[in-house]
């Protein structure tokens, strides 16, 4: 599968159609994100599978993001799987990347990662590697679901009773791209403070992430106190479909929350 | 366009959680913890997030300083362990080695925090040791 992607990367690099390629290298051992600029460097080219298929994922169109903002007339490449392509789509939604400026390679993901993400896309729209699988739906938010609504409460007080106000969330997440966080607003929460405010530092989080959230899984996989925010997030990605039947970053269409870009 | 990123290890505890310090044109633009490193499983602290901002402040200390009539001043790492190493002889052979107190730091590892008890107890001759998370 691998060797699909890479025979891609190399054309890409020598036609000179992308001045680099970001993607994932395995190093001293360890598997990192990594600006692919010269074809023979692609030998050590990881598709983020060590253990398990995807095991080691970056959020890399959060680090495009940062190449574009420095080099906005350069065109790069990006490993994208389902997820991370609806990241740059979203991006681009929000007037954050240039559309024109990347060239996304792609790769589907195989069906056990897609049932362990509960992913309902786990595909880019142009895989040049894997086949595209079935999508799957998001049993956990169900489960919850089935709680009386005073127990799942209590369920996610607990959870978050956990946080330790690291902002790994935050800081991992391939769409928190604002320059000022709502999380640091004196307005909207009690900034300088341990514990965070329970619920109201993450419901703040969840309310932002409406229309952006990708459902990647970052945050839950960088949260230390591992609270479960992938399913807290999934939730929030159901409303947008039932309330404005929109999915972010499945297309580069703006979010109905978008309220200056709309008018 | 000259973008790395450089595994290290957290400078903040001893705990040595692995990040990947993004590199562009030779300035640190930001954070990455690693999710192949045992130890931190690609989590990190909220001060281990903010690792790559310390690198660069220009509030940063870059060379010893020594107290002269009541100022600071920059002097080389020669001078600053000379003037130490004198200060505490002196003190040392005046008024007996339980006139000094060394805290150790959270930030040097087991090993030079072992080498560091042993240089008081064993070198120095006191059992005033503690840990700067109770200076």
């Amino acid at each position: 599968m691998i060797e699909q992607v890479q025979q891609k990367v190399r054309e890409l690099l020598e036609a000179g159609t992308i001045q680099g390629f970001l993607g994932l290298r395995e190093q001293n051992g360890h598997i990192g994100p990594y600006l692919f600029q010269d074809p023979e460097d692609l030998e050590g080219m990881s598709l983020g599978d060590r253990e398990r298929p995807g095991d080691t994922r970056y959020p890399l169109s959060k680090l495009l993001l940062t190449l574009a903002r420095n080099y906005p007339q350069a065109s790069l490449g990006i490993l994208v799987r389902g997820c991370d392509e609806r990241a740059v789509n979203a991006l681009v939604a929000w007037n954050q990347l240039d559309q024109d400026k990347v060239v996304p390679v792609g790769l589907a993901c195989p069906q056990e990662l897609a049932e362990e993400c509960e992913c309902e896309r786990p595909y880019p729209e142009d895989p040049v590697a894997g086949k595209k699988t079935e999508p799957v739906a998001f049993a956990s938010v169900a489960r919850l679901q089935e709680l009386e609504p005073s127990e799942r409460m209590r369920y996610w007080l607990r959870e978050f009773d956990k946080c330790v106000k690291c902002y790994g969330c935050r800081d991992i997440c391939p769409v928190c791209f604002c320059r000022e966080c709502s999380l640091e607003d004196q307005h909207l929460i009690r900034t300088h403070n341990l514990p965070p405010e329970n619920p109201v530092f993450h419901l703040t989080r969840a309310v932002h992430m409406a229309g952006r959230c990708i459902d990647c899984g970052l945050c839950e996989q960088a949260c230390p106190a591992e609270i479960p925010l992938r399913i807290l997030y999934k939730k929030v990605g159901q409303i947008m479909e039932e309330e404005f039947s929109y999915h972010s970053g499945e297309t580069t269409q703006k979010s109905p929350l978008q309220i200056a870009d709309n008018q | 366009m000259e973008y790395k990123n450089i595994l290290t290890t957290c400078t903040y505890c001893g705990c040595g959680c692995n990040f990947y310090l993004e590199n562009l044109d030779g300035s640190l633009t930001g954070t990455i913890p690693c999710k192949t490193s045992p130890v931190n499983e690609g989590k990190l602290c909220i001060k281990g997030w903010n690792a790559h901002e310390f690198v660069q402040s220009d509030q940063r200390l870059t060379s010893p300083l020594i107290r002269r009539e009541g100022k600071l001043v920059p002097v080389s790492w020669e001078e600053a362990l000379d003037y130490t190493a004198s200060e505490l002889s002196s003190i040392r052979s005046e008024h007996g080695p339980d006139s000094l107190a060394f805290l150790a730091s959270a930030k040097a590892t087991n090993e030079e925090n072992f080498l560091f008890q042993k240089f008081v107890r064993a070198g120095v001759g006191t059992n005033n040791i503690d840990h700067c998370a109770r200076l």
